[in-house]
């Protein structure tokens, strides 16, 4: 592969990109809720739970859409990937509004077919991933950006949820960074594969206390953040 | 413990406790590791019922036509016969449920795995075809993952468009009071050659996070009941929670599951009832074990 610009990676995975991340807790309003997340060794022992199981399901999504797959059967990997209702509506929420941002941002063909194809949103990542390959990114740098916003999310939801540190909170992203690398690589692996055996060999790793948690939180009369 | 499923009392042989497949204290002699595969083929019998064609086990496989005959359902019991899977194990279990025919799949104890002399780890793959206008009810005993295996299982369900399935997995992590030992399990169910559900669950030693809120939360007890029915596209079940730490989950597709974590085993099966999901509770789909005068429950522990 020839030698690829990285500076659309941190345009991509820039928390202030306008795909409407910053809405989403990852779970962890729930988790904060239920007395799960209480303090920093709970939020490290979340976010590395999330980054192991949806982390790497979305970054394998992703990297697949990078690397060329087909988005709409990767979009119904991600709908058996995500038995959550709530979880898959909001994935097709975010998934729309990174369309616009992406569109806007790196105007491409393969962008403008999923946009048709899938009017109300295909799933987050997928979207992700056709944007990365459109912005002239590798699969891997698809992956890491899934990978990293997996458990960025909750930790900046964190800390507003529950007042903590932020310099705390950043510690845990910092500490975190060996297992985004493993997660984001194994996603890429898989993905390469994937190319040739078909979307089953994506990961499918979940965690159904997310699950769970997430169709009782969709339910909450007044939350602060969509999922 | 409603909605266990429940073999008759005479085609049952109880299995050789101590080493078999009972939460049993201590780990017994390992013998070497084995490879082991058992078929079973359903087919309509020709006059309304289910013929078992193929009913064949090796090793650690023993299956027992069980249950009434003459009935449109054919059930098949699996009696644990030695201890497996151990590490280091291969087991296979190819299930076909021809157009329609109905099958009912239980266990008579609990899958228990164990370490086995090596540290290799032990596989256990299922594979399962239901075709036009067949049932499946696949209600096995749980998996218990005992400390120190090692065990990767998969379970790979091919539906036709109008097959039925009632699928039920459940594991617990670690013996009474044991740390769990490694399992990695994943679930895929394609329906018209299309993915419906795929989930793959991993805990203990090299799942980071595994115990964390994200994942388990602490509990150690997790299951899913799988409902598939054509039915469901025309009577669509809403997402609900049951429970605090289960919900209630349509799929995207003529299915819906019960997924549920719970301290322990006991407290899962209170919670994953067929009878929370409606097309299950219709005429027909959970009848049989509960309503046969002849069953009685084997309890694992």
């Amino acid at each position: 592969m020839a030698a690829s610009s990285l500076a659309p990676l941190l345009v991509l995975a820039d928390g202030r990109f306008p795909a409407g991340g910053h809405a989403h807790s990852g779970g962890a309003e729930a988790a904060v809720a239920a007395g799960r997340i209480r303090d920093v060794p709970s939020l490290e022992a979340f976010c590395r739970g999330r980054l192991h199981t949806a982390g790497l399901t979305s970054a394998g999504l992703a990297a697949a859409a990078a690397a060329g797959l087909d988005p709409l059967l990767l979009d119904e990997a991600a709908d058996a990937r995500t038995p959550s209702a709530a979880l898959r509506a909001a994935a097709r929420r975010l998934g729309r509004q990174m369309t616009r941002a992406a569109r806007a941002a790196w105007p491409s063909a393969a962008l403008d077919s999923l946009a048709a194809a899938r009017p109300r949103g295909a799933h987050q990542p997928v979207v992700l991933g056709v944007a990365a390959r459109a912005a002239g990114l590798r699969p891997t740098d698809a992956a890491y950006a899934v990978a990293y916003e997996s458990v960025s999310g909750p930790v900046t939801a964190v800390v507003r949820l529950l007042g903590l540190d932020p310099f705390e909170a950043t510690g845990v992203l910092a500490r975190l960074a060996p297992d985004v690398d493993a997660v984001a690589l194994a996603a890429a692996d898989a993905a390469v594969r994937a190319l040739v055996e078909g979307v089953e060999a994506l990961p499918a790793a979940s965690g159904p206390l997310s699950d769970v948690m997430a169709e009782g939180h969709a339910g909450w009369p007044v939350r602060l953040f969509a999922s | 413990m409603d909605g266990v499923t429940a073999p008759p009392r005479d085609a049952v042989t109880v299995p050789a406790r101590g080493a078999a497949t009972g939460p049993a204290p201590a780990s017994p002699p390992t013998p070497a590791a084995l490879t082991a595969a058992a078929r079973i083929v359903a087919a309509p019998d020709g006059r309304g019922g289910t013929a078992l064609p193929v009913l064949a086990g090796e090793g650690p496989f023993a299956l027992r036509r069980t249950g009434r005959r003459g009935g449109p359902e054919a059930s098949v019991t699996l009696v644990g016969a030695m201890s497996a899977p151990l590490g280091g194990d291969r087991l296979t279990l190819t299930v076909r449920v021809e157009p329609g025919a109905a099958l009912r799949f239980t266990t008579t104890a609990a899958t228990l795995a164990l370490p086995g002399r090596t540290g290799a780890r032990a596989t256990y793959d299922t594979r399962i075809t239901v075709g036009e206008g067949a049932r499946l009810h696949w209600l096995p005993e749980p998996l218990i993952s005992a400390h120190g295996s090692d065990l990767w299982t998969t379970t790979r369900v091919e539906l036709a468009p109008t097959a039925r399935l009632v699928l039920r997995e459940e594991q617990v992590l670690g013996r009474a009071g044991e740390r769990p030992g490694r399992l990695r399990s994943r679930l895929t169910v394609c329906r018209a050659g299309r993915p419906l559900y795929d989930q793959e669950l991993s805990y203990g030693p090299g799942a980071p996070g595994w115990d964390g809120g994200a994942v388990l939360g602490g509990h150690r007890a997790v299951g899913q009941l799988l409902v598939v029915d054509p039915r469901l596209a025309d009577e669509p079940e809403e997402s609900r929670p049951v429970g605090p730490t289960a919900a209630l989950m349509p799929l995207a597709g003529p299915a819906v599951v019960l997924t549920a974590v719970a301290p322990d085993a006991l407290e899962l099966r209170r919670v994953l009832r067929p009878e929370e999901i409606g097309v299950t509770r219709a005429k027909g789909a959970v009848e049989g074990a509960a309503a046969d005068a002849t069953h009685v429950v084997i309890l694992t522990d």
